[in-house]
């Protein structure tokens, strides 16, 4: 009964939250194309699927994926787990490994299944002519959410300012779009924004704001955030990197005598 | 009704699929490392099974309705001629599909609840409310504006990394002036954003218009949207950070 009445509270607010999108949808299309919605029963049915479809997953969010990343920083920090009990004094980082390596595993899993990711990895194979395979673009890009978050955590735990890291990976990016194939750029920062999906997000917040609380010394609004930008910065580079290998390896089977700029030569 | 019911089973194969990594990897860490009961274990697969239950319908309602008039929309305007309704729809398309986003708005909610927490706000539910829209509102302006600009990007034919590096010099003058207690989160915000719902239409819109146009490849000049998408907001949160 109280999960059915915490149901309907979410869905009255979500409600609220749906309305703008359909408002747009609508205001062009019947007042500024003047046009009829084709399909209108089937529309309208969609409309109530994303509504239902929306409460219930933030109600599960609620529930299950913001305790369930908590509850894991909390236990993975828990002194009595990460230090042997005859350890004295506080933990320093080298204490965190299992954080670490669950962090690495967490962003390679959620990004490998990511089916948004295999839609753009399917258009890469043919952007770049072949170069770039889809299995591979797919583990660079899981590869580099993995590095991004286990970073990401690295930095929670040792409580340095985030601009640092994200400007430093500012600075690797446009370097590698100076040297990387023009056809590829676009692609790699849209890969980006693409891998941080609707479930990867609240778990992986949840996780920092969770560390952020229990490392002694953090502060949740100024440690905590931070995960998922690192997560969204790092794939631009595996993928430009990735990108350069194909690029490269394909140079040196045409046997090319010349040593030009890759992207010249590109037919 | 068949087919409704197929590509719901498929729907929900397919969030079964994006979750189970998830799974096997807590399950793993339970298990094996921390070997420890995870209490309230009735409420967590609860909100696990609304998870998946909500995450199916949720992307079937897109594809039975949003997607199909969203995309025909973006078509329409992009082959229509008038750059100023092509901006107009650009800026509305890019707000209306951030604003329903569920990722956002799970985050500005939980942000809310960490800036009560730690005193950086009034600790009221009312209060809170605001925070959590006005940082949904600020975040939703500044993908429109994205899409409109990317939008602006296609029709001269600007090379992206330009957009690209002044994004980042914006975002590192902000960083400057802004309070420190919103830098982690607008940096957050720019990966929140492009999830299930902005990212099909506005690449749709791109696409379309790159299409459209002579002399542009759509596979070329139709990506990159998204790639502003999740630059503008840092900086817009940032912005919006220093005023409050």
């Amino acid at each position: 009964m109280e999960r059915l009445h915490s149901l309907w509270q979410t869905l009255l607010a979500t409600s609220v939250d749906v309305l703008p999108i359909a408002a747009v949808l609508l205001t062009f299309q019947l007042l500024v194309l003047r046009r009829r919605i084709a399909n209108l029963p089937q529309v309208l049915m969609g409309f109530l699927f994303v509504l239902i479809g929306l409460t219930f997953f933030l109600e599960g969010l609620e529930k299950a994926l913001f305790p369930l990343g908590k509850l894991m920083a909390q236990q993975l920090t828990d002194p009595d787990f990460i230090a042997p009990p005859d350890h004295l004094g506080s933990p320093t980082w080298q204490h965190y490994s299992w954080v670490y390596l669950f962090a690495f595993a967490i962003g390679f899993a959620t990004t490998i299944a990511e089916p948004s990711l295999l839609a753009v990895a399917m258009k890469a194979r043919q952007v770049s002519g072949g170069s770039i395979q889809p299995w591979g673009l797919r583990v660079a890009v899981a590869l580099g959410v993995a590095i991004g978050i286990t970073l990401g955590v690295f930095r929670i735990v040792t409580g340095t300012p985030l601009h640092y890291y994200i400007i430093a990976g500012y600075v690797v990016v446009l370097t590698q779009t100076w040297f990387a194939p023009r056809s590829i750029i676009a692609l790699a920062y849209d890969s980006g924004g693409v891998t941080t999906s609707t479930v990867t997000v609240p778990l992986v917040a949840a996780l920092g704001l969770g560390l952020a609380s229990h490392i002694p010394g953090r502060n949740p609004m100024l440690d905590g955030f931070g995960l998922i930008a690192f997560a969204s910065l790092f794939p631009i580079m595996t993928v430009l990197g990735y990108a350069q290998l194909g690029e490269f390896s394909r140079h040196r089977l045409e046997r090319l005598p010349q040593e030009d700029n890759p992207d010249e030569s590109d037919p | 009704m068949n087919t409704l019911l197929g590509q719901m089973a498929t729907s929900l194969l397919d969030s079964l699929r994006d979750l189970t990594p998830i799974f096997l990897v807590i399950g793993v860490f339970q298990l094996l490392v921390l070997r420890q009961p995870l209490p309230d274990v009735l409420n967590l697969a609860w909100g696990m099974l609304l998870v998946l239950l909500g995450l199916s319908l949720f992307v079937q309602g897109l594809k039975l309705g949003l997607f199909p008039i969203g995309e025909s929309l973006a078509l329409s305007f992009a082959a229509k001629g008038s750059v100023t309704w092509l901006f107009l729809f650009a800026f509305a398309l890019g707000f209306g599909t951030t604003v329903a986003e569920p990722a956002l708005i799970a985050i500005a909610d939980e942000t809310a609840r960490v800036a009560a927490t730690g005193g950086w706000i009034e600790d009221k539910e009312v209060v809170r409310r605001d925070y959590a829209n006005g940082l949904r509102y600020t975040v939703a302006l500044s993908v429109g504006f994205a899409v409109m600009l990317g939008v602006l990007r296609i029709l001269r034919g600007w090379p992206l990394q330009n957009l690209i590096i002044l994004g980042y010099l914006g975002v590192v003058i902000m960083t400057v002036f802004a309070p420190k207690e919103i830098v982690g989160i607008a940096y957050d915000s720019g990966g929140v954003t492009t999830s299930t719902i902005t990212v099909p239409l506005v690449t749709a819109l791109g696409v379309g218009l790159a299409s459209c146009i002579e002399g542009r490849n759509p596979m070329t000049d139709g990506f990159g949207l998204i790639a502003l998408a999740s630059l503008t907001p840092m900086i817009f949160v940032m912005a919006y950070g220093t005023l409050m």
